[in-house]
């Protein structure tokens, strides 16, 4: 017999990680788009838990929406990462300020 | 102690722990492995939730197409690691503060709504349950729409990928189909008109053959015409 809040409070963990990998990494864009990943992670662990515990499909169809969301994001978010590094030969986040931003 | 209950402390305490790991480690081939193995972590806790699908999904896109895309791309670019460690001491702090804070505060909230909501976990299925067929049937009849709209970000996501990387290099050659299908016969032949040449030397050939043939039947003498016919085109 696992309680509801297990499953809650282990997401809530994973959440907190990934910000502190994202707060810790944040010279590194490939550590960050890891810790985004656990984040999806941690997310989608609280769907499925209440959709477990509430008896309704619907938070696992949501699970399948944002894992290709996430296969997508991934994707998209490795081609820049290859093209930044054919043009700058550096993927330090630091010497990302083309845009003046 | 119960037995689910066993698994889900093993299972969630290695997870939080590969989790601690992709973010401390110094290595992003190391971290890509520490987020393969909370991935199958997650994924045994997906399965006491009785989400196996899910669960599977999980292990064959994440593990086998994500994470090797990772690797890929961790491997592929020649990353200098000592400046992508800098400032992580002088943010662990703040981090840490701001990650404990959030933690509790989620934890607090889980502890005042759900902890004593007598939110009863179910009866396990029957063993003839398919969880697949359950979440295809709401896909393919309540969500068919949102079904198309992930089938088009999927392929939007493989033309983007693919236009980000492609890169022409200007010393490669290249077949140029649609140049190829439009060629006439003109450009590639040429009919010359010229004068016929002298073949008084041929025909001496022809005449002389039967003749070293040694005056055989007239096959031999065919025979000789057309070998000097071959040999003059």
């Amino acid at each position: 017999m696992i309680p509801i809040s297990h499953f809650l409070t282990l997401g809530a963990i994973l959440f907190g990680l990934s910000i502190a990998g994202i707060f810790l990494n944040r010279k590194n864009i490939i550590i960050i788009l890891m810790s985004l990943e656990l984040m999806l992670l941690a997310v989608n662990m609280n769907f499925i838990a209440f959709s477990y515990f509430l008896g309704d499909t619907a938070g696992q169809v949501f699970v399948f929406f944002i894992l290709t969301v996430a296969a997508a994001e991934a994707a998209i978010g490795l081609a820049i990462l290859v093209v930044l590094f054919r043009n700058r030969g550096s993927i330090n986040v630091d010497d990302l300020d083309q845009l003046q931003g | 102690m119960d037995l689910k209950l066993l698994v889900f402390w093993v299972f969630s305490l290695v997870l939080i722990g590969a989790a601690v790991g992709v973010i401390t480690t110094r290595n992003p081939v190391q971290a890509a492995l520490f987020l393969v193995l909370a991935f199958f972590n997650s994924a045994i806790i997906w399965m006491l939730m009785e989400a196996e699908f899910l669960a599977i999904t999980l292990v064959l896109v994440y593990v086998g197409a994500v994470m090797v895309l990772f690797l890929f791309v961790v491997m592929m670019l020649d990353i200098n690691l000592l400046p992508m460690r800098e400032g992580y001491s002088k943010h662990l702090p703040w981090g840490a503060a701001i990650v404990v804070a959030v933690v509790v505060q989620i934890v607090l909230l889980i502890r005042v709504k759900w902890a004593g909501s007598g939110l009863e976990q179910p009866a396990p299925k029957p063993a003839e349950y398919s969880n697949t067929e359950e979440l295809g049937l709401a896909i393919y009849t309540d969500y068919l729409f949102q079904f198309e709209v992930a089938a088009v970000i999927l392929l939007v996501a493989i033309i983007a990928a693919i236009t980000l990387t492609m890169r022409r290099r200007p010393d490669t050659k290249y077949q140029r189909p649609h140049e190829q299908v439009q060629v006439q016969k003109a450009d590639r032949l040429r009919v010359v008109s010229m004068n016929s040449e002298d073949n008084q030397d041929l025909t001496g050939k022809v005449a002389k053959a039967p003749v070293d043939a040694g005056g055989d039947a007239g096959v031999a003498g065919n025979a000789g015409g057309t070998t000097n016919q071959g040999a003059q085109s």
